[in-house]
């Protein structure tokens, strides 16, 4: 939080930025892209987000200590979400039948 | 910054004194809003890492229990926060720049009516009507024909559009409690272009909350299937 104050021509714009991203993402949840459709609105969330984050909280004007603390804590959310991914969805692959596949019948879990 | 004065009066000196200068205190105040911030996505994470697994398991009962959501009602609401988050970001400023007690007032009122409206929205056109609807897990839903096999899924989308839209309402309400605390704080003159931390710390507050829906609002009302079936 520094004292930068921010002209109200920059907030306005900010705002009408937001509002024309929603209208956007509304209107592209009507077009068929398939996956892409994830894909896009994920992608027009982050830029509101980070319109947001900047310009409403200030952190284009914060220090370098504030933006760390921000980064570390998108970073950590992606950990969450990418690590229990790489396990919730390689559950089902086949195991490698490599040599020690021999020994499976052997084995009992 | 000089030797701290003997006698330290805390109305005529611009920072407390257990800080070096004004400007790092308003580090230490803000650094430790963003603090509690991170722990409020973390906390909200849980809940999008469990929808991402969920949705990822059963993507076509996440579709069809999406087009339950009216997407009209998802947008105005994203609409009302957003400008929700521009009467804040102004009566922050008003406050930096010195503007009179009723502009900060004003702008903090139409914030509060605005969050007002948005959980207005949320309880009697969406929650309300899905309650009619039977489509409430827990309280009463009622598996459509025409879900198949998908009922239990399209459910469980439901279970999550509860939580997730609950637990940002619960938000809102507490920072429409916030910014009724600020407004009398605003009334009694609190706030000047010296000391203005209590009115921006909330506002970061208030505008994470609004990041929240931004997600939420793709996430569980414009996923899949639109275009096909036209939804409502």
């Amino acid at each position: 939080m520094s004292e930068h104050v921010v002209p109200v021509k920059t907030y306005v714009g900010v705002f009408v930025a937001l509002i024309c991203l929603t209208a956007l993402t509304t209107g592209a949840a009507y077009i068929d892209m398939g996956r892409f459709n994830t894909v896009v609105a994920l992608a027009i969330a982050v830029v509101k987000m980070m319109l947001v984050v900047l310009f409403f909280m200030h952190l284009k004007y914060s220090s370098g200590m504030t933006r760390i603390v921000v980064i570390a804590g998108i970073f950590w959310l992606g950990l969450l979400i990418s690590l229990t991914l790489a396990d919730e969805l390689t559950r089902h692959w086949t195991p490698n039948a490599g040599p020690w596949g021999l020994l499976l019948p052997f084995l009992h879990f | 910054m000089a030797a701290p004065a003997p006698l330290h009066d805390a109305h005529e000196a611009d920072h407390a004194h257990q800080f070096e200068e004004k400007e790092q205190q308003r580090e230490a105040g803000s650094l430790g809003m963003w603090t509690f911030l991170v722990t409020e996505v973390m906390f909200f994470g849980g809940l999008f890492c469990a929808y991402v697994i969920y949705r990822s398991l059963h993507p076509h009962g996440f579709e069809l229990g999406s087009h339950l959501l009216e997407v009209k009602f998802g947008a105005t609401n994203t609409a009302v926060l957003i400008c929700s988050s521009l009467t804040m970001a102004l009566a922050i400023r008003s406050a930096q720049v010195g503007k009179s007690k009723a502009t900060i007032i004003t702008f903090l009122v139409l914030t509060m009516l605005l969050g007002l409206t948005f959980i207005g929205v949320k309880l009697y056109f969406e929650w309300y009507h899905d309650y009619l609807d039977h489509i409430v897990p827990g309280i009463d839903f009622v598996y459509r024909p025409e879900w198949g096999s998908f009922a239990p899924e399209v459910q469980m989308l439901m279970v999550f559009y509860f939580f997730m839209t609950g637990l940002h309402a619960l938000h809102m309400v507490v920072g429409i409690g916030i910014l009724t605390v600020l407004t009398i704080m605003a009334a009694r003159g609190r706030f000047s272009p010296r000391y203005y931390a209590p009115l921006e710390i909330s506002g970061l507050y208030w505008h994470f909350v609004d990041i929240i829906w931004i997600y939420l609002f793709p996430l569980l009302y414009l996923i899949g299937g639109r275009y096909s079936t036209g939804g409502h």
